[in-house]
C-alpha cells in the first residue's frame, strides 16, 4: 500500500509551502514533491500602472530581498528610457546590491540554517531556532545578527529606509550618497569584514561532519547560470548570463539579458504555484539548472576580490573534478558571497566618484520593452516588461530567483527523502533534512509566485488505501 | 464698508467683518479645521464635509468653508462628535478608490495621508472596494488615475475660474463618477485643455501628477494659486 507523508508548514524559509513525501508499496520513498501554495498576481496586477512606479511596486513582492526587485525593475525601466545611467548611480546601485546580499546570506546563514549546523539535524526542534543557538552560541549568533544589521544599515544609510526604500529609480536613483553616510559605514567595515572571516574560519572544519548531508542534499550533476563580466568575474548587478555544465564546461556564454527568453524556458506544472525554469536546449525537465551563490561561485572563474578569491581556491577543492554539485554548499559559497561583497563595498566607498553627481537619468519611455537582469541573494533575477503608447504597463514577466531552482529543489528533496526516509521510522531528523535540503536554496516562495492565470486546479479524490477514485483538472 | 459681528470659535471671542466664511476666521485665528476640497483661491463647495463645525442653537451641522460668519455665533469646531464624523469621512474615502500609499507617486507628500495621520485613522472599519479605473497616461505631460482621485474637484475649479478652459468635469453616477476631459476624451485628445497644469498643482492626492515620478516624488506647488488668482482680479 502506498503511504503520503506531508511536512505542512515547511519551516525557517521565507513563504510557505508544503513536501509531499509518497512511498511504494515496499514503504521506500517513491518521489518527494515541493508544492508552493502561495499566490501572489504581481505580473497581472501590474498591468495599467505607469512603468516608473514598477520598482516600487515589485519590490513589494518581497521585504526580505526587495533591493534585487527594485533594480532589476529599475534597469528594465532603463532600458525603456534608452538611457545609459550616471556612473555614480551605477556605483551606488551596485553597494546597495552588496548590502542586500550581505544582510540576506546573514538571514540565511544564522538565523535560518545555522540551528541545523550548530545544534545538529536531530536535535529538538522545540530549540532549533536561533534563539536556541543564541542559548548555547551567543557569540556567533551575535556576530550573525550584527552582520544582518550592518547589511540593513547600509541600506538606511544610501536609500534612506531599510525596506522597500524609493530611492532606486529608473534612470539612477533620487539621491547622491553622503560623505557622512559613506563615513558611518566605512567606520563599520573592518568588524563586518572580521565577523564574516572568523565565520568562515569555523565552519569550514566543520563541513566534513555534514557528510551524509553532503551527499544526499540535492548532490547531482545540473547545469549552473549566472550573470558574468565579460572576462568572467563574477558579477551582481550587471553583465551577462553564462551557464556551465557539472564539469565546469561552458555551454552557453555572454548571452545578453534582452535573449534570456532565448535559453530560458518556463514549464507549469500542476501541483504548485512555482513555475519551472529550464534550459531551452536541453528541454523540460532535463535542462535542469541551479543559481544562487553556489551557482555564482562554480559558473565564474574568478572573484576579483583578494581574500574571497582565495576562499574560492578553497571552495574549487571540494569538488577538483568540475562544479561543486552538492547544495549542502550553498551554505559555504554563501559565506565567501558575504566575504566578497564586504570587499567590493570597502573599494566601491574607497572611490570617491561613489559621491559624484549626477546620479540620474530623466528621459521619457524610448522603448516599448525593457528587460533588467541583475543577480539577487538567491540568484539571477528577471524583469521583463512591455509598454504600450503612453508608458503604462501592458505585459510583464517575472523569473525570480527561487524559480529557477524549482526543478533542482525536487529532485533535492526526492534524493534527500530516499536516503534518511524510512516508512518503518519516519524520525524527526528525518523530516528536518528534507526541509533542510530546502533552506540551503534559500528559496524566497513570497517572491517567486507572482503568476496569474497560468496554474492549473487540479482536486484528486482518493481512498483511505490511497487509490484515486477521481481526479478532476480545470 | 463691512459690518463687524463678534462671535465665538472654541470659547474664543473673536471679530470678523461680514461677509468672511467661518474656515477663514478660524484659519486666520490659528484654528485648524481639516478640509480636502477646499482651497485658498477657488470658489468654496463644501463637497468633502471634512470642515462640519457645531454652532449652538443650529440643529445641523454646517460646512464651515461655505458658511459665513454671523453675530452672536457660538462654534465649536472639534467636538469628539465632530472627530468621529471625521475620522468616517477619511476611512470612507480610503475604502472608496486604491489608496495605496506605499506605491504611490504622492506618498509622503499627500493631503489625505497627513489628514488621515493627523485624525488618528489607523485602519478604515469599511471594506474596501478595489475599483478598476483606467489610469488616463495620453497627455505628453500629465498623468491622471482615478484610483486615487477623492472628487475634491480642485482640478475642475482651478481649470474653469483661474485657467478659464473649463477641461474637467464630472461625469458618471455616485460611487462610479469620475473625472472626465472633454466630452469624455482621452486627456491628451482633449482640445480646450492648454496643458498649465494647474490642477496638478491643486490636486491634494497622488490623482494628477507630472509624468517621470517615481513613487513618493509627487510634489506640488500650491501657493501658486492665490496669486495668480490676484493677478485676474487686480486686471493685470
Amino acid at each position: 500500500m502506498t503511504k503520503l507523508i506531508t511536512i505542512d508548514p515547511v519551516t525557517r524559509i521565507e513563504g510557505h509551502s508544503r513536501i509531499t513525501i509518497r512511498l511504494d508499496e515496499h514503504g521506500e520513498v517513491d518521489i518527494a514533491r515541493l508544492h508552493i501554495t502561495q499566490f501572489r498576481g504581481f505580473e497581472k496586477f501590474v498591468e495599467g500602472r505607469p512603468f516608473q512606479e514598477m520598482p516600487s511596486l515589485t519590490a513589494r513582492t518581497c521585504g526580505i530581498c526587495p533591493i534585487s526587485h527594485l533594480l532589476a525593475s529599475a534597469k528594465a525601466c532603463d532600458e525603456i528610457m534608452a538611457v545609459r545611467i550616471p556612473e555614480s548611480a551605477a556605483m551606488l546601485r551596485r553597494l546597495i546590491n552588496y548590502a542586500q546580499i550581505i544582510q540576506s546570506h546573514a538571514l540565511s546563514f544564522f538565523h535560518l540554517s545555522s540551528p541545523d549546523l550548530l545544534l545538529g539535524m536531530d536535535s529538538d526542534p522545540a530549540l532549533r531556532h536561533i534563539l536556541g543557538v543564541a542559548a548555547k552560541f551567543p557569540e556567533l549568533a551575535k556576530d550573525g545578527i550584527w552582520l544582518r544589521k550592518f547589511g540593513q544599515q547600509i541600506i538606511e544609510l544610501t536609500s534612506g529606509k531599510r525596506i522597500h526604500p524609493s530611492w532606486i529609480v529608473p534612470g539612477g536613483v533620487n539621491q547622491a550618497l553622503s560623505p557622512e553616510a559613506r563615513d558611518a559605514i566605512v567606520v563599520q567595515l573592518s568588524q563586518a569584514l572580521a565577523i564574516a572571516r572568523k565565520t568562515l574560519d569555523w565552519f569550514k572544519p566543520v563541513i566534513s561532519r555534514f557528510q551524509d548531508e553532503i551527499d544526499s542534499f540535492a548532490n547531482f550533476p545540473s547545469l549552473f547560470m549566472a550573470l558574468v563580466s565579460p572576462d568572467g568575474t563574477i558579477e551582481h548587478y550587471d553583465g551577462s548570463i553564462r551557464i556551465v555544465d557539472a564539469q565546469r564546461r561552458i555551454v552557453a556564454d555572454q548571452i545578453a539579458a534582452c535573449d534570456y527568453a532565448d535559453t530560458i524556458g518556463e514549464a507549469v506544472e500542476a501541483d504548485s504555484y512555482l513555475k519551472s525554469p529550464y534550459f531551452k536546449l536541453l528541454g523540460y525537465p532535463q535542462g535542469i539548472y541551479r543559481v544562487g551563490p553556489l551557482a555564482r561561485l562554480n559558473v565564474c572563474e574568478r572573484l576579483g576580490t583578494p581574500l574571497a578569491e582565495s576562499e574560492l581556491g578553497q571552495f574549487r577543492a571540494l569538488q577538483p573534478d568540475g562544479a561543486v554539485l552538492s547544495s549542502f554548499h550553498y551554505h559555504c559559497a554563501r559565506l565567501i558571497e558575504i566575504l566578497h561583497a564586504l570587499e567590493r563595498v570597502g573599494e566601491l566607498l574607497a572611490a570617491p566618484e561613489i559621491l559624484g553627481m549626477p546620479v540620474r537619468a530623466i528621459a521619457n519611455p524610448n522603448k516599448r520593452e525593457g528587460i533588467g537582469v541583475s543577480e539577487a541573494p538567491r540568484g539571477t533575477l528577471i524583469h521583463h516588461y512591455r509598454i504600450d503608447d503612453n508608458g503604462l504597463i501592458s505585459w510583464a514577466n517575472l523569473i525570480i530567483a527561487t524559480g529557477h531552482n524549482n526543478l533542482a529543489m525536487n529532485r533535492g528533496i526526492t534524493q534527500v527523502a530516499k536516503r534518511f526516509v524510512k516508512a518503518a521510522k519516519i524520525s524527526e531528523g528525518a523530516l528536518n533534512r528534507v526541509e533542510a535540503v530546502i533552506r540551503c536554496f534559500d528559496p524566497c516562495l513570497s517572491c517567486s509566485t507572482h503568476a496569474l492565470g497560468q496554474m492549473m486546479l487540479r482536486i484528486e479524490l482518493v481512498d483511505p488505501a490511497g487509490e484515486m477514485l477521481d481526479c478532476c483538472e480545470r | 464698508m463691512a459690518k463687524t459681528v463678534t462671535l465665538k470659535i472654541s470659547g474664543a471671542e473673536l471679530t470678523a467683518s461680514e461677509g468672511t466664511t467661518i474656515l477663514d476666521l478660524a484659519r486666520d485665528n490659528g484654528f485648524f479645521i481639516p478640509t480636502l476640497c477646499h482651497f485658498k483661491g477657488l470658489s468654496a463647495v463644501g463637497a468633502c464635509r471634512l470642515c462640519l463645525v457645531e454652532i449652538r442653537g443650529v440643529p445641523r451641522l454646517l460646512a464651515a468653508c461655505a458658511t459665513r460668519v454671523a453675530e452672536g455665533m457660538d462654534i465649536s469646531i472639534d467636538s469628539s462628535r465632530l472627530t468621529k464624523y471625521r475620522q468616517m469621512i477619511v476611512e470612507l474615502l480610503l475604502a472608496e478608490r486604491n489608496h495605496v500609499c506605499a506605491v504611490c507617486v504622492a506618498n509622503g507628500h499627500c493631503e489625505l495621508q497627513s489628514l488621515a495621520q493627523r485624525l488618528g485613522v489607523t485602519h478604515t472599519r469599511y471594506p474596501y472596494r478595489y475599483p478598476r479605473f483606467k489610469f488616463d497616461a495620453s497627455h505628453p505631460r500629465f498623468n491622471y488615475d482615478p484610483n486615487r482621485c477623492i472628487l475634491c474637484t480642485r482640478c475642475l475649479r482651478a481649470c474653469e475660474e483661474v485657467e478659464g478652459a473649463r477641461t474637467w468635469n464630472v461625469m458618471g453616477r455616485g460611487i462610479n463618477s469620475r473625472l472626465g476631459c472633454d466630452l469624455d476624451q482621452p486627456w491628451g485628445r482633449a482640445l480646450s485643455c492648454t496643458s498649465c497644469g494647474k490642477c496638478v498643482q491643486v490636486c491634494p492626492t497622488g490623482a494628477l501628477s507630472e509624468k517621470g515620478c517615481a513613487v513618493g516624488e509627487r510634489t506640488v506647488r500650491q501657493n501658486v494659486l492665490p496669486f495668480l488668482n490676484m493677478m485676474r482680479h487686480s486686471g493685470r
